[in-house]
């Protein structure tokens, strides 16, 4: 275990300096001069005062060796400095992405819940009675799922509350320290929006882990033992087949991220999804660089632990 | 002489296991095995005549604005609505099957070829190359596939062509994953290990070899990434970062007109949804179809 340890954060570094030379790199795919951009706004107007180009390059560090411009980033990085906001003067990017990632995270995870809370059962009930016609209709339900986009799902969700509720989504979020009810109260529509997606997968491979299970020899002689039927599905099948559930899962985050992007920008949640998308409209590129860098990094840390929480779990994986 | 016999035997028993279809009953076997991929099959190909045909199936001209038609009802004239602008509906829908199909195909086929050479290649060469190549594509799989695309289109600008530039690098990890690990069983072949003993080269042998013996999970790949490209290049319009706006694309017409007008005009938003949802559904089924029939071993993965 302590060797596979070893392995899995040793390869962990490398990965993490190559995410950040990858995010530089396509931050600086365009041809050109990113001060000169900025300061006519990318249309080809000519007249630009030498001296203001000069001095961008110099706040933006665009005037040194490309090598040195990486090497400075990252070291800032390190030390949590992220740059400024190019947008909002004296706004540290560091700051605005911190102000915004708990209400995001929120999200995802009482997304993910409430995804697994209906799809697990969903799963579990298709895979007892398979080939029927509830496990038709489950496994349709989850492929319509998987084909709905889910910035669809979530602009008639608002539609079908204000017709329904009068519920609008609220103009101010509360934060979930300063008053967790209203908060929970403010982001279960947004989760289940952004649920109903995740919601598909898992219970795609809720389904396919169970119905591995059930092959099982263990099963066989629960079965033989004359044990009830919901001791042998609860106890012994589900037990099994949730630890592959529970770490694919935690794989999925990442396409869970990508979902708050657009929730958050149609349910007005102040996430960094919003400010990922409100940066580009502002060209904003430090604040962009500084929210992909972020996710990435997260993303990495969520699969290395799932990988050792795995591998903790079920032993048979550390040798392969 | 014993030779010989050996190939007539193969021959025979090869014969016997795989009879030659002619096209129609290979068609007829599929959709009565898999009336769901042909379902799939069926609206891939009609999304395809639609696109061409775009032109003579449209009623209107999907840039054509009209003040008497601003948010009309679906109706005789406009068959599902007309927009804010007065815009029909219907007819942007079937010009948008253009941008989504033309998106879709040429990124996914562009990102999963480069995956493809990427992933035998990594093999191929193996060692220190995989080792790199590996760490890279691990470093690429850490960005969320809508995040990456989106941050290059933060660069690049919002244009058609701009899309399929962000979703083709999008889709070149995944697959070169996928086929990496097909490749490494090729690559312990004997016919691999046969082809190096009579001196092949490196092209000849991942060309000739390799490739070939990916190919129906390359197909499998590339149907699963047109679904997936589709919704991603609706998502990116819907964001306002994909295609230009008054573009008659799927997730563009989903953008403007339902966060402002979705209580005043329903169908702006309902229609172009379906649209996307029955596109996507079908290329799944599809893929999933494809999937069991060409390779067997995927059967009951996702």
């Amino acid at each position: 275990m302590q060797a596979y340890i070893a392995k899995r954060v040793l390869l962990f570094v490398p990965t993490i300096l190559l995410v950040t030379i990858l995010v530089f790199v396509i931050m600086r795919i365009v041809p050109g001069d990113p001060a000169l951009m900025l300061l006519t706004e990318g249309e080809d107007s000519g007249d630009v005062s030498d001296q203001a180009l000069e001095r961008l390059r110099e706040k933006l560090g665009t005037d040194k060796p490309i090598y040195t411009q990486y090497v400075l980033w990252i070291g800032n990085m390190l030390r949590g400095d992220f740059g400024m906001s190019f947008f909002y003067e004296g706004d540290a990017v560091i700051d605005d992405i911190l102000e915004r990632l708990p209400t995001t995270l929120e999200l995802t995870f009482l997304a993910l819940f409430l995804a697994s809370l209906i799809a697990v059962p969903l799963g579990v009930l298709s895979a007892m009675k398979q080939d029927s016609v509830s496990d038709y209709t489950a496994r349709s339900i989850t492929l319509i799922g998987i084909a709905l986009p889910n910035f669809w799902v979530a602009v008639m969700t608002i539609y079908f509350l204000v017709l329904l509720f009068q519920w609008a989504p609220p103009l101010a979020y509360e934060r979930l320290w300063d008053d967790p009810w209203t908060n929970v109260q403010q982001l279960f529509f947004p989760a289940i929006a952004l649920a109903l997606s995740n919601m598909a997968f898992v219970a795609r491979i809720t389904r396919s882990a169970m119905l591995e299970v059930l092959r099982e020899d263990y099963i066989r002689t629960a079965r033989s033992k004359g044990l009830a039927e919901r001791v042998i599905v609860y106890r012994h099948a589900l037990r099994n087949a949730l630890l592959p559930v529970v770490t694919l899962t935690a794989y999925e985050l990442g396409r869970a991220i990508s979902g708050t992007v657009i929730i958050e920008t149609i349910f007005l949640v102040p996430g960094i999804g919003r400010l990922l998308i409100t940066s580009i409209q502002n060209r904003d590129f430090p604040v962009i660089q500084g929210i992909v860098v972020i996710i990435a990094v997260l993303v990495l840390l969520i699969n290395l632990v799932m990988d050792l929480l795995y591998a903790w779990l079920n032993p048979r994986i550390r040798y392969s | 002489m014993s030779l010989d016999r050996g190939t007539e035997a193969v021959q025979v028993s090869g014969a016997l296991l795989r009879p030659r279809r002619t096209f129609w009953q290979s068609t007829v076997s599929f959709v009565t095995t898999k009336p769901l991929g042909a379902f799939g099959a069926a609206v891939a190909v009609g999304l395809i005549l639609i696109a061409i045909f775009a032109p003579l199936i449209a009623t209107h001209d999907p840039y054509r604005t009209s003040i008497e038609a601003v948010h009309a009802s679906p109706g005789a004239d406009n068959w599902l609505g007309a927009d804010q602008l007065g815009r029909d509906v219907f007819s942007r829908i079937v010009y948008g099957a253009r941008i989504s199909l033309y998106v879709g195909i040429v990124s996914s086929f562009l990102g999963s070829t480069i995956g493809l050479i990427i992933g035998v290649a990594s093999v191929h060469f193996g060692g220190k190359t995989d080792l790199l190549v590996q760490r890279v594509i691990d470093a690429m799989m850490a960005f969320p596939i809508l995040i990456l695309a989106i941050a290059i289109m933060s660069v690049l600008g919002a244009s058609v062509n701009n899309v399929i530039i962000a979703l083709s690098i999008v889709y070149i990890p995944s697959t070169a994953r996928v086929v990496r690990s097909q490749a490494l069983a090729i690559k312990e072949m004997d016919y691999v290990l046969a082809a190096r003993a009579v001196g092949a080269g490196n092209w000849r042998i991942m060309l000739r070899h390799m490739v070939p013996n990916t190919f129906a999970l390359y197909l499998v790949v590339v149907t699963f990434h047109l679904g997936g490209a589709i919704i991603a290049e609706a998502s990116l319009s819907f964001l306002g970062v994909g295609s230009p706006i008054d573009t008659p694309s799927w997730g563009g017409m989903l953008s403007a007109a339902s966060r402002q007008y979705v209580n005043l005009a329903p169908w702006l938003a309902v229609f172009p949804g379906v649209a996307i949802a029955i596109v996507v559904f079908s290329w799944n089924v599809l893929g999933d179809a494809l999937r069991d029939i060409l390779d067997p071993r995927m059967r009951g993965t996702q």
